[in-house]
């Protein structure tokens, strides 16, 4: 049986298992839209192209699925860009549909026509224009299996109109063919082994994980990895949730608002076992004195994140879960020596443990003013343990990143590596959406947001009972902060000079509002908002000039952290 | 250093502008690129010449891998291969230069192709080091116009490479 470009797009979805899609309409994709309405792929409408795509990433981040959004050509494409970028950036599985002008328009400047793939190219694992209706299905498929194998990302198709709605025999392809395009799944065993001679005589050992482990779902792997060894374990923003903060062998998070000992143990450490982490600027600090005395294991998929900013000692290119699986294996059969280590790295436990005694993590605490860093501590108290936190980024975002415990896998979306304002309202109505009956929550700044805020309508509308927490300082405090400590307390334009009032904005879309000005009143509005259906936004009107600590200044050494303000 | 990689790529829409994004998104250098479709049409093989150190030729080496469309890479430094370039050069031909530029097209075994009262046009081929010396050679004649191919490059002897 033929069918039309449209019908086809939608029966490969459905064959990929896709169940929700993001996304807003327009020309070039009206005949999608017609066809939405008898699918059984439901399709949620939120305010703006960039939240549908920060929706998809959230779905994926929180599922594990490819996300999937569509956006109309022109406009509604261009808008799509930063989510794109977000998302490739994060490594997420996202296939992202734009409409596109007819085939024999393309190059016309013709309305609403916009240069997709030339645009996203730098942005995407891969892109494609279907110019033949014949490529279409295989070219579903290809999108699908190359934004979630390897190291996942987001994958674009830009459909033209006329495509859409020309007519072939829909056979939806089994298998993959990309002559091109083999990634490395099963780490090397002979590699593996070396990596076991050197973690058995280290004396002092790191394992720095990144967005590896939520990637391929390594999280048991890793926990047994981390006993076996008894090693400590450092995360990266990425990474975070991959362990569980409250871990006796959890360093917390490392980098430039790191924990001072994790930074310190990264320091001193004799071996860095780098688990599914890139070694980003924002991680590693003044590149030179990064792990000085470590030798360096870099257990990544992607070979070109191997040796990009360090060096490394031992390369492993594979799927991360696979390795640790191998490596726990190996460890199995040598009980007597990993006991031997694991009496060795006593010591070094111990230098961490007093590390930590001399510096936890702490605030002043205040009993007139609200401290952010109270209210996500108050947060997590209140809070289920499988509940999905997503973030903004600014300040807000470190606090929750520092002061929130992870339990569980996937709890914690959070754009790492593009730092993008407005992420974390969308990404929480993507989880949402994907586990209606969880608790989700945006933790958000005043300034981001704004950026976003639109959404609001898209919560309500489809019932999506995110809660939100704006940690409000009336200042784009992040930049604030190093306005203040680099730039001579020079605030340039980082005062929102207008306060807004975010209970009316929550009342305005039908939402719930709650505020709390003071230190007594924080719980009661997080139970109440908890006990509330539907959204609810939680303001809370923080001290104004709370910093971010501790903090290893930008090209430091990470030894040389800033710890209070 | 100067590397020359040799990147034999799936032949379709869009594969240079992929190449040379990559190239200038990463800041990475390129020299010249050659490129034109193999014995099987669906492939193209294409002849990059870049310079950088070994971090960067690495990471070159594994970009250019990342790509989808690629589907294999020889960096051909080290290795014995062939190297040749074309140039045609536009020079001005009076009556006291046309015998010593058709002397020193002999010597580099270039032709002639094109002729008028005021100009020769030399066709020659050969290691760029070959093409840079009769340019040095016919520069004082006054070159009035000249465009060079990049290099192309193969393996020596009887191994033969999918990359046809
Ligand atoms: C889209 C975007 N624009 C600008 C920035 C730069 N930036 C980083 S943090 C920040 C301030 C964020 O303010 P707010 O959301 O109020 O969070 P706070 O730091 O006050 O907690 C800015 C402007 C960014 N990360 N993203
Ligand atoms: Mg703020």
């Amino acid at each position: 049986m033929k069918l039309t470009g449209s019908k086809i797009l939608l029966e490969s979805l459905s064959l990929e298992g896709v169940d929700t899609i993001f996304g807003y309409p327009g020309g070039t994709v009206i005949n999608i839209y017609d066809d939405l309405m008898g699918s059984s792929i439901k399709h949620i409408l939120t305010r703006h192209e960039q939240a549908a795509v920060h929706a998809a990433d959230g779905y994926a981040r929180a599922t594990g699925k490819v996300g999937v959004a569509i956006a109309t050509s022109g406009p509604g494409a261009t808008n799509t860009i930063t989510g794109i970028a977000n998302a490739y950036m994060d490594s997420i599985p996202m296939v992202v549909i734009t409409g596109q002008v007819p085939t024999g328009l393309i190059g016309n400047d013709a309305f609403q026509e916009a240069d997709l793939v030339g645009i996203t190219r730098p942005i995407t694992k891969h892109n494609y224009l279907v110019k033949d209706i014949k490529d279409l299905a295989r070219i579903i498929k290809q999108a699908f299996y190359i934004a979630r194998t390897g190291r996942p990302g987001p994958v674009v198709v830009d459909l033209p109109k006329d495509i859409q709605m020309a007519t072939t025999k829909f056979e939806y392809p089994e298998t993959v063919e990309l002559r091109g395009y083999k990634p490395t799944f099963s780490g090397n065993v002979r590699m593996i082994e070396k990596a076991i001679k050197m973690m058995l005589s280290a004396k002092k050992p790191v394992l720095y994980v990144g967005g590896g482990a939520t990637l391929t779902d390594a999280h048991a792997e890793l926990m047994e990895l981390a006993e076996t060894l008894q090693a400590p374990v450092t995360t990266t923003l990425m990474g975070m949730a991959s362990f569980p903060t409250r871990h006796p062998l959890s360093l917390g998070m490392l980098g430039m608002h790191g924990t001072y000992y994790a930074n310190m143990a990264v320091t001193n450490s004799d071996l860095l076992i780098a688990l599914g982490a890139r070694f980003d600027d924002r991680v590693t600090g003044k590149i030179d004195t990064f792990a000085p005395h470590a030798k360096i294991i870099h257990v990544d998929v992607d070979p070109t994140s191997i040796k990009k900013n360090v060096r490394v000692d031992l390369p492993i290119v594979g799927d991360l879960r696979d390795v640790l699986k191998k490596m726990n294996k190996a460890l199995g059969e040598k009980k007597e020596d990993v006991a031997q280590a694991n009496e060795a790295h006593k010591p070094w436990l111990e230098e961490i443990a007093a590390w930590r005694k001399e510096h936890p993590m702490s605030y002043k605490p205040s009993k007139t003013e609200i401290k952010p860093q109270f209210v996500i501590e108050k947060l997590r108290e209140l809070s289920n343990d499988d509940a999905i936190i997503t973030t903004e980024v600014g300040q807000h975002q470190m606090w929750t990143a520092q002061f929130f415990e992870f339990t569980q896998p996937r709890t914690f979306l959070s754009s790492g590596g593009l730092g993008t304002m407005g992420y974390g309202l969308p990404a929480a109505l993507g989880a949402q959406a994907a586990f209606p009956e969880r608790q989700v929550i945006d933790v958000s700044g005043d300034g981001s947001f704004q950026m976003n805020s639109q959404e609001l309508a898209t919560l309500v509308q489809y019932r999506l009972p995110v809660k939100i927490v704006i940690l409000n300082n009336n200042f784009l405090g992040m930049v604030r902060q190093w306005q203040q400590l680099f730039f001579d307390k020079r605030y340039s334009q980082t005062c929102m000079e207008l306060p807004i009032d975010f209970t009316k904005l929550a009342e305005a879309y039908g939402a719930t509002g709650l505020k709390a000005t003071k230190p007594e009143e924080v719980e009661e509005v997080i139970k109440k908002a908890f006990a509330t259906p539907g959204p609810v936004i939680m303001e809370f009107k923080i001290s104004r000039e709370e910093n971010v600590m501790p903090m290893v200044p930008s090209g430091a050494a990470l030894n040389e952290m800033v710890l209070a303000s | 250093m100067r590397h020359t990689i040799s990147v034999l790529v799936e032949n379709e829409f869009g594969v240079l502008t992929r190449i040379a994004g990559l190239f200038s998104g990463r800041g990475f250098n390129i020299e010249s690129l050659s490129v034109a479709p193999t014995l099987d049409p669906t492939l193209s093989r294409m002849t990059i010449v870049t310079s950088g150190d070994d971090r960067i030729i690495e990471q070159v080496n594994k970009q250019l891998n990342k790509l989808i469309d690629t589907i294999k890479i020889i960096d051909f430094t080290g290795e014995d291969f062939i190297e040749r370039e074309m140039a045609l050069i536009k020079v001005n031909a009076e009556d006291s230069t046309r015998a010593e530029i058709l002397r020193i097209c002999d010597i580099f075994r270039g032709k002639v192709v094109d002729v008028t009262p005021k100009c020769y046009t030399v066709e020659v081929t050969g290691s760029p080091v070959k093409v840079n010396a009769i340019i040095d050679l016919l520069r004082p004649m006054g070159i009035k116009e000249l465009v060079r191919s990049g290099p192309v490059v193969l393996g020596r002897g009887p191994k033969g490479w999918k990359g046809n």
